[in-house]
């Protein structure tokens, strides 16, 4: 492998990073998960019960 | 400083944990688990986040603990994977590049745990390799060790020393990402 910082290298790990971002953000696209979303409103609605007792 | 209620703002940065979660677990069923289970941790828990400090990387810490320390319950070295990489693949403007992304996916979910958490956080979130290591409860020389490994890896599965696949996959590259003015 050429040498850490050589330009070569370089642009192998730029290459390396833009797919790695492109790999995530296409994850980040992915929709939420109904579970997740559920959990959320139940969170809220407990947190709002917990507001309306004080 | 984010002016958003605490609570709020975990809401924003829920598509990014659930990307990490499915990048550290290779397997949708295991990552939502770990998911909700870094929800509840975090929402229960908000008392205990200092505002000004990285959100982000607080949630990114709360399920990584959760996946090892379940690894560990279950004594499981080797994880269920289900393709979430492949099966994420999106519709790309090439065929060349769509083949060329598939490859970089493939290789990306064979590298071990740590190599591919290191790469996802300094490479794919932006965290540095100092954040990245207090994430991971290493020091800053072994998260960029971790980070050079796993180039290296890549760069082998991928042969990507080799001059002329890496023209090729320049090419290919541009047309995925998009990306302007990669120097030759």
């Amino acid at each position: 492998m050429a040498g850490e910082n050589s330009p070569k290298q370089e642009r192998i790990d730029r290459y390396i990073d833009q797919n790695l971002k492109k790999v995530f953000s296409d994850l980040e696209n992915d929709e939420l998960p109904g579970e997740i979303v559920d959990l959320l409103s139940v969170l809220r609605a407990q947190d709002k019960e917990l507001k309306e007792k004080k | 400083m984010s002016d958003l209620d605490p609570k709020d703002e975990l809401v924003t940065h829920l598509p990014a944990l659930r990307a990490f979660a499915l990048s550290l677990t290779r397997n949708r069923a295991t990552a939502d688990d770990m998911m909700q289970d870094a929800v509840l941790k975090a929402w229960s828990n908000m008392d205990k986040f200092q505002p000004g400090t990285n959100m982000r990387a607080w949630l990114f810490t709360i399920l990584r603990n959760n996946y090892y320390s379940s690894r560990r319950k279950l004594n499981r070295e080797v994880a269920d994977v289900d393709n979430v990489f492949s099966d994420t693949l999106s519709v790309k403007p090439d065929h060349d590049g769509r083949l060329q992304m598939m490859d970089f996916k493939v290789a990306f979910e064979q590298l071990a745990d740590e190599h591919r958490e290191a790469l996802i956080l300094v490479g794919a979130s932006g965290f540095s390799y100092d954040d990245a290591a207090e994430m991971c409860g290493v020091a800053t020389g072994t998260m960029k060790s971790r980070v050079n490994r796993a180039r290296a890896k890549l760069t082998e599965l991928l042969q990507l020393d080799d001059d002329q696949a890496l023209e090729l996959t320049d090419s290919a590259t541009m047309a995925v990402v998009g990306s302007p003015n990669i120097p030759s």
